[in-house]
């Protein structure tokens, strides 16, 4: 398995200078053979002077807020309509098959609402802290944005991403398998210094938080954990919250699942216990395969999926050079190192990480591989700072059956054909 | 300069003793009123705390639930559609196909009064009167099988009543059962006999059309993004004309204001091109139709009977039924409160016509 133009470093960190040199050497001797290819007419798009070279543009005023060029247009949302009885109370997925980078812009960031995404101004919106404080509170937006601010990157993803996997291989497409995350960057009010306001009373180990929308989507969160990393977030990407992602004020819950990330804020309650709400009873626990269910499983664990190639993302081209792509997150901290198989698991190469990776934050991977033209299993394994994991399908069904839904963290596999056609299968 | 200090000096402590206990505060914000805490912390917790005084018996709850529920969780709470059951499933959480339910499933009485009170029924939360949430809560626990039919739940006996399931869970034991597992140093060469496809998705075959993104190569692969076939720009024009002369005779203004109302509406009905049944039927063409006439869409009995008595939507009966459904066609399964607002149906009427032959 040398056939790539990475020895696989050992370190968890990015490829030395010395590393860079020597890949960036091979990748150009493997681009003299493709520039062999000789072209047997010239291409008009070179000798001849194209419109957009000689016509003018749009001025500066033509979109005040942009969108992407319309050749992006496939880069979008989607919905599976059987997931759900409704478009309302439901889900979209990230089109994480074409983008890079780690950033989630937020206009393809996944959707999940319970009773629609609402509309709600930051005059209107009101936030309250009650319960066992010393002073129950009001604040409005404004009074939010007088508070010390933090700006921090952290993924957020449904605790049912990949749930449809459990029973077998059977969304075609990254998108669909592992769509459920985004990852941005957040500007906010911790949770620390919004309790302070209210002064926590010795009693208050809990805090309930809900929602402005139909849904309230109410949940219980230990205070421990509320005063270690949790925020109040107003902007994302450094502008305001997208409507459907919580405008005007939406909680954080770094590396824990979405649904506790709370959007249109509307109440924080200091309790003395959870209040077993319909989102942490009913929904978002873990059945076993003896009956009983876990519960207050909030953690997300270690997990990786190629981006590319995979079923929306296929190899376009023939035999050589290409890149394998994909992202890793861990909700126990920093990804530190993420290991590709071509084979399907049989034998593993450690991954180029392209980003610094953050704290319970998306890190992306590269492994610049030389394609030999012949079908290959492609996988993924993230192995976080604590040295757990990604553990494979079989040993998550071992122990947890096949009706759990949430938290399925298996490596994916998928099966490239020597047509560059990518399918999602499982391999045993 | 000395406050932020101050501010700083606080974080360091709880840095170091990470308790509740905190700095001096900023005062920022200003102190809630009992009125507006009574108004938004309606939680309930499993010892009762939060639950309101008030009551509800079985068979009022059933009327409840016909008029409320039924549409979306069926008549006998056993699920309608993708809706989800509330009943039943009992012993099924071991089954290749569990059902989970308050009856096989949840924990505790209190998450089904609060999520009743807070957010049901779907697209009107926070309209039931407390006594009608007991009653509704009343019934679910008959139909589960758990009380008798002269059951009445009230705040005094409601944590008398345990459900079945409510010694089902355990507290995340991953770190205990699966860490030691999981972090292990992982193999990285000759780690199994080489493998072979054992499932594929295709084979399921239910994905959605998606385009598959492709790029022009030196090297003679050439394509650009496969786009998915558009069904809704390939259909034929619709008579056009013939609707922007019914346009005309309405007020632009109050089609548009009716627009804006329809936001309530659009949880079970859907309106205008590729319009389709789903909660409740698709509306396209209703002003002037026959009542219960809508192809494909199971009415109520008692819609469908006052279809056959010869009710017909003119504006009049829109308004009529709008402003109070249950009262209109009592038993008929619309679970809306109405329009209180003789402008905001008038609105919506409009918006109806804009869309209606």
């Amino acid at each position: 398995m040398s056939d790539t133009t990475n020895d696989a470093p050992e370190t968890p960190r990015g490829p030395s200078r010395r590393d860079f040199l020597r890949t960036a050497g091979l990748a150009a001797g493997g681009a003299v053979v493709g520039a062999g290819a000789k072209a047997s007419t010239p291409d008009p798009l070179i000798t001849e002077v194209q419109p957009f070279a000689s016509f003018l543009g749009e001025g500066v005023d033509a979109t005040p807020y942009g969108m992407p060029i319309h050749f992006e247009d496939h880069v979008v949302r989607r919905n599976v309509e059987w997931l759900t009885a409704d478009p309302i109370s439901s889900i979209n997925f990230t089109p994480i098959h074409a983008l890079d980078g780690t950033i989630t812009p937020q206009g393809c960031a996944f959707e999940r609402h319970h009773s629609g995404a609402i509309e709600i101004s930051k005059d209107e919106y009101r936030l309250m802290i009650n319960g066992l404080v010393e002073r129950p509170l009001v604040f409005t937006f404004g009074d939010l944005m007088r508070l010390p601010r933090e700006t921090r990157v952290h993924f957020c993803e449904c605790a049912a991403n990949s749930g449809m996997e459990w029973g077998g291989a059977q969304l075609n497409g990254a998108q669909f398998t592992h769509g459920m995350i985004h990852n941005m960057e957040y500007t906010g009010v911790t949770l620390r210094t919004l309790l302070n306001e209210a002064g926590v009373k010795p009693e208050g180990s809990w805090i309930y938080v809900e929602g402005h929308d139909a849904s309230s989507n109410g949940r219980s969160i230990p205070m421990e954990k509320a005063l270690d990393d949790c925020m109040i977030a107003f902007f994302a990407n450094g502008e305001a919250l997208r409507m459907e992602h919580g405008y005007p004020v939406r909680l954080v819950v770094p590396g824990w699942e979405g649904n506790l990330w709370v959007k249109w804020l509307r109440r924080i309650g200091v309790m003395d216990g959870p209040v077993q709400s319909r989102e942490e009873t009913s929904k978002y626990t873990d059945l076993m395969p003896d009956g009983r269910a876990r519960k207050w499983t909030w953690a997300m664990h270690a997990k990786s999926v190629v981006t590319s190639p995979s079923p929306q993302m296929p190899i376009g081209h023939g035999p050589g050079p290409m890149v394998i792509t994909g992202l890793a997150w861990s909700g126990l901290g920093k990804i530190a190192r993420v290991d590709v198989s071509i084979d399907g698991g049989v034998n593993w190469q450690t991954a180029r990480l392209g980003t610094e990776p953050g704290d319970k934050a998306v890190t992306r991977f590269y492994l610049d591989h030389v394609w030999d033209g012949k079908p290959m299993f492609v996988q993924s394994r993230a192995i976080d700072e604590t040295g757990y994991v990604q553990p494979t399908k079989e040993q998550l069904r071992a122990i947890r059956g096949l009706n759990s839904i949430y938290h399925n963290n298996a490596i994916q596999t998928w099966y490239v054909n020597e047509n560059g056609d990518a399918e999602n299968v499982e391999v045993s | 300069m000395s406050k932020c200090r101050k501010l700083l000096a606080g974080t360091a402590l709880l840095t170091l003793i990470a308790s509740p206990v905190l700095a001096e505060s900023l005062g920022i914000g200003r102190l809630a009123l009992p009125e507006e805490i009574a108004a938004w912390d309606v939680a309930v917790m499993p010892d009762g705390r939060g639950l309101p005084e008030g009551r509800g018996n079985v068979l009022d709850g059933e009327d409840y639930w016909i008029d409320y529920c039924a549409v979306c969780h069926g008549d006998f709470a056993e699920g309608a559609g993708a809706w989800p059951a509330i009943v039943g499933g009992r012993g099924s959480l071991t089954a290749e196909r569990p059902l989970k339910t308050v009856e096989s499933y949840w924990p505790y009485l209190s998450t089904v009064w609060d999520y009743i009170n807070r957010s049901m029924p779907f697209g009107a939360a926070q309209t039931l009167e407390t006594d009608e949430v007991y009653a509704i809560t009343a019934y679910i626990l008959y139909s589960a099988g758990l009380v008798d039919d002269d059951f009445e739940l009230s705040h005094e006996n409601f944590t008398e009543i345990r459900l079945p399931n409510e010694g089902g869970f355990y507290l995340d034991d991953r770190a205990e059962v699966e860490w030691p597992i999981f972090q292990q140093e992982p193999c990285m060469s000759d780690c199994s006999a080489p493998v072979s496809i054992s499932a594929r998705a295709t084979d399921i075959d239910v994905t959605p059309e998606f385009p598959v993104i492709r790029f022009t190569y030196s090297d003679g692969s050439t394509s650009a993004v496969v786009e998915e076939v558009d069904e809704a720009s390939a259909a034929p024009e619709a008579d056009a004309p013939a609707e922007e002369v019914q346009m005309a005779s309405l007020d632009p203004a109050l089609v548009a204001a009716g627009e804006a109302a329809w936001r309530q509406c659009r949880t079970c009905h859907q309106i205008g091109d590729g319009a389709r049944n789903g909660t409740g039927p698709q509306l396209n063409g209703i002003v002037g139709a026959n009542a219960a006439q809508v192809d494909g869409f199971r009415y109520s009995p008692a819609l469908t009977e006052a279809g056959e008595a010869g009710l017909v939507w003119t504006d009049e009966a829109l308004d009529a039924f709008l402003e109070n459904p249950a009262g209109k066609i009592p038993r008929n399964r619309m679970s809306f409160r109405g329009v209180r607002s003789a402008d905001e149906r008038a609105a919506l009427i409009a918006y109806l016509a804009s869309h209606s032959d």
